[in-house]
């Protein structure tokens, strides 16, 4: 009978109980939406493999290190492949058109990187142009690049009017891959850098190191900076995780300050049932003393409002849990730019199913707290 | 006639516990909505006092910030000879050669390295900015293995208190100063001298040259002589315009990423306030045929509760913005994106944000009790006298 009464009662006001499901949905999904933000964030370190290291100059990211330390380090015993990498910066038409472009050595740095997945007849034909540049599926969408386009960069760290073809397009292993990303020939860079900055030739931005066994990385770490210390660029490695992390933790106060955000969300639709439950209950304090006069106890009152509550804030809840994969894949499209990866992961769904019960369960004590203790002189006599 | 604003008043104190709750999740949406107003205002007000209309910056043609550009000894010497430039009493230049560069530092209670700006420059440097002002210890001394930090820098990362040694580019460096930066973006730099600086980051030119002009009026003149000499590949700007440039991006960030999350929250608000507005209408129903039958008109009734709906919103919007205003008592230090450096900024609030926010409850309290008080000022008298 509970049951048939609690549904009764959601039907009873359809306006305010349909208006209170909407904010839910609204609700749920803005937090799924936070929570997703912020994973996109850590896509970088997620995608981390623990038997990548990165070697860089232990000044800063902005330091770079004499090349020939290539050499040293792939040297030391248990590194298995290296290659250099610089960031270069380089603006694509517009400055807002952003998207990370890197000289490598190649093959050398997709054998590091597995998960980018190139046909070898792609490969081939990149080793064959010194002038060639291998895309990600996601870029080569975003600005409908096919294989054979020119895509032309102004550089800012390397001056100049440089010009690319695309000579490949590679696909991730796995949706956690980031294919948001541009290589070209490392050499190539420096061919040109030692005609236009002849001082700043020959410097590598970082080495990406893959080692034999990844137990050893703390190991491995150390014994590579060990072989730089005192020179004129010490190194700092570290694994390719820590490294990505040290970027999250550059912006860690806006990543904290979505965080909490995602939570107000919550409190602000916790208002809103919790307004919804309150008012219920009022209007209905005659009815409730009406049932304890039938003979009905305390306890049968407030399961019946903490059952509406529940009753209407996981339909609200589930709805808008289902709600968020079309929404993050709508985003997705509109701000690929920012985020490479962007996709609703398992904890946000329990986070969001747990913030849904905790808002029905807050909501309800109040009024069913109240109703259970309402003396039944008092509750006939109410006037709501 | 009108009705009473006391009945609007009153109305809502009897239902405190409602009115408390619908007021509480706009109050919310409000603070949210009111501290990124507050972050962007702050940010903007931090990197427009680094800059000064009397000095421009010279940078490498195409580059966006100073760690990315390189001016060589010549062309700064060039710079230093226009007659554009201001000098003082001794004949001195006004014009600062400085070396720009970024260390990993870590933050207190925090192992993983920030990165902090680290500028070489002399004496003239310091007087170019006023704004700085030295709050504990003394200045670095030309030729010395010394830095002074920044208020920010000071209080925010791990061995940057006076008299204590760090080591970066292969040097240990003593921390003999802390200055003030009047709540500019120096507040997030350590200074050194610019000689000592460019050995140990083995730089032989320098980074960007900061010039005085005579007066404003000159700058157009420098511009012209610069971009006519072959020699000088160099961007000139203003100060101001560089350091807004400088926050674009972060700022064009917060404030989308704000204003959406604003956006989507009032959502749940009003739907708050349209529930509450609902609900007063369904309960005064024949309160509501009274009115009119003292001849009270439609619009009367509805203003009353569209007044009622418009309160209800402003009690949350002043709460909100109360709330929000003590977080002027905090600073973010934060990733500059364009300069990749950190940076530390306030939360900043001024008249204007105040005005915005209210105006923004009072829109949430608008669209919320709108559709309920057509439906009360749309009640026949009869059968809402007949009800409940």
């Amino acid at each position: 009978m509970i049951f048939q009464l609690i549904i009764k009662n959601i039907f009873r006001a359809r306006l305010r109980s349909l208006l209170t499901v909407v904010g839910l949905i609204v609700a749920v999904v803005a937090f799924g939406l936070l929570r997703t933000v912020v994973d996109a964030w850590y896509a970088g370190s997620d995608a981390a493999a623990p038997n990548r290291l990165i070697t860089r100059n232990a000044i800063s990211l902005t330091f770079t290190m004499p090349t020939y330390y290539k050499d040293r380090v792939r040297a030391v015993d248990g590194v298995t492949q290296i290659s250099t990498s610089n960031w270069f910066g380089g603006i694509y038409q517009d400055p807002k058109n952003f998207f990370p472009q890197f000289a490598v050595t190649l093959p050398a740095h997709f054998q590091l990187y597995p998960e980018y997945i190139l046909p070898a007849e792609q490969m081939d034909a990149m080793m064959k142009d010194r002038t060639g540049c291998l895309i990600g599926r996601v870029l080569a969408d975003q600005y409908n690049l096919k294989i054979g386009d020119t895509i032309p960069l102004k550089g800012t760290i390397y001056p100049g009017n440089w010009e690319f073809t695309v000579r490949g397009i590679y696909d991730g292993r796995d949706e956690g891959t980031v294919t948001r990303q541009f290589f070209f020939h490392w050499d190539f860079l420096n061919e040109r850098v030692k005609v236009s900055q002849p001082r700043a030739a020959d410097r590598a931005g970082v080495f990406v190191v893959s080692i034999k066994d990844p137990q050893s990385a703390a190991d491995m770490s150390q014994k590579i900076d060990a072989e730089f210390r005192n020179s004129t660029a010490e190194t700092l490695t570290e694994t390719e995780k820590a490294f990505q992390l040290g970027f999250v933790a550059q912006s860690e106060a806006i990543v904290a300050a979505i965080r909490v955000v995602s939570f107000v969300v919550i409190l602000i639709i916790l208002a809103v049932v919790a307004n919804t439950m309150a008012m219920t209950a009022r209007e209905r304090t005659s009815e409730y003393a009406t049932l304890k006069a039938l003979g009905f106890g305390p306890g049968f009152v407030a399961s019946l409002i903490l059952g509406e509550s529940l009753a209407l804030t996981l339909l609200g809840g589930l709805l808008g849990m289902a709600l968020t994969f079309p929404v993050i894949s709508g985003f997705k499209g509109s701000i690929g730019a920012i985020f490479p990866v962007f996709r609703v992961s398992q904890e946000t769904l329990i986070y969001q199913f747990f913030a849904v019960l905790t808002v029905a369960l807050l909501a309800a004590i109040v009024p069913a707290i109240r109703s259970a203790r309402i003396k039944i002189v008092d509750g006939l006599r109410h006037v709501a | 006639m009108k009705i009473p604003f006391s009945y609007i008043a009153r109305n809502l104190w009897t239902r405190r516990l409602t009115t408390a709750l619908t007021a509480g999740g706009m109050a919310l949406v409000v603070f949210v909505f009111s501290a990124v107003l507050m972050l962007d205002a702050g940010l903007k007000k931090t990197l427009v006092g680094t800059g000064s209309f009397d000095n421009v910056i010279l940078l490498r043609q195409g580059v966006q910030t100073e760690i990315q550009s390189s001016v060589s000894r010549d062309q700064a010497a060039l710079v230093e000879t226009n007659p554009a430039v201001a000098r003082n009493s001794k004949g001195e230049a006004q014009v600062s050669k400085e070396i720009v560069a970024l260390i990993g530092a870590p933050k207190k209670g925090d192992s993983k390295p920030q990165n902090v700006v680290v500028r070489g420059l002399t004496e003239i440097g310091a007087g170019l900015r006023p704004q700085v002002k030295l709050i504990e210890g003394r200045w670095f001394a030309p030729g010395a293995s010394e830095i002074v930090v920044g208020k920010s820098v000071n209080s925010g990362f791990e061995n940057m208190d006076l008299g204590q040694t760090l080591r970066f580019a292969g040097r240990d460096w003593r921390v003999v100063g802390v200055f003030d930066g009047g709540s500019s973006g120096f507040d997030s730099e350590a200074w050194g001298d610019v000689e000592q600086i460019g050995q140990a980051f083995r730089r032989f030119g320098y980074s960007s040259v900061i010039a005085r002009l005579v007066d404003r009026g000159q700058f157009d003149r420098l511009k012209a002589d610069i971009d006519a000499d072959i020699r000088l590949k160099l961007d000139v700007k203003v100060e101001p315009l560089f350091y807004e440039e400088q926050s674009k991006a972060l700022s064009t960030f917060l404030s989308i990423l704000g204003l959406a999350l604003s956006f989507i929250f009032s959502i749940g608000a009003i739907i708050g306030a349209a529930i509450t507005m609902y609900a007063a209408v369904a309960n005064r129903t024949r309160e509501i045929g009274t009115l009119r039958a003292l001849g009270f008109r439609r619009s009367a009734i509805l203003w009353a509760f569209l007044g009622e709906s418009i309160l209800l919103s402003l009690v949350g919007g002043v709460v909100g913005l109360l709330t929000a205003s003590f977080l002027q008592l905090f600073t973010v230090s934060t990733l500059n994106f364009t300069s990749f450096s950190q940076l530390s900024f306030g939360f900043h609030l001024t008249p204007a944000i105040a005005v915005q926010t209210l105006c923004f409850a009072a829109v949430m309290g608008i669209v919320g009790g709108f559709l309920p008080s057509v439906r009360a000022a749309r009640l026949e008298i009869v059968d809402s006298l007949r009800a409940g």
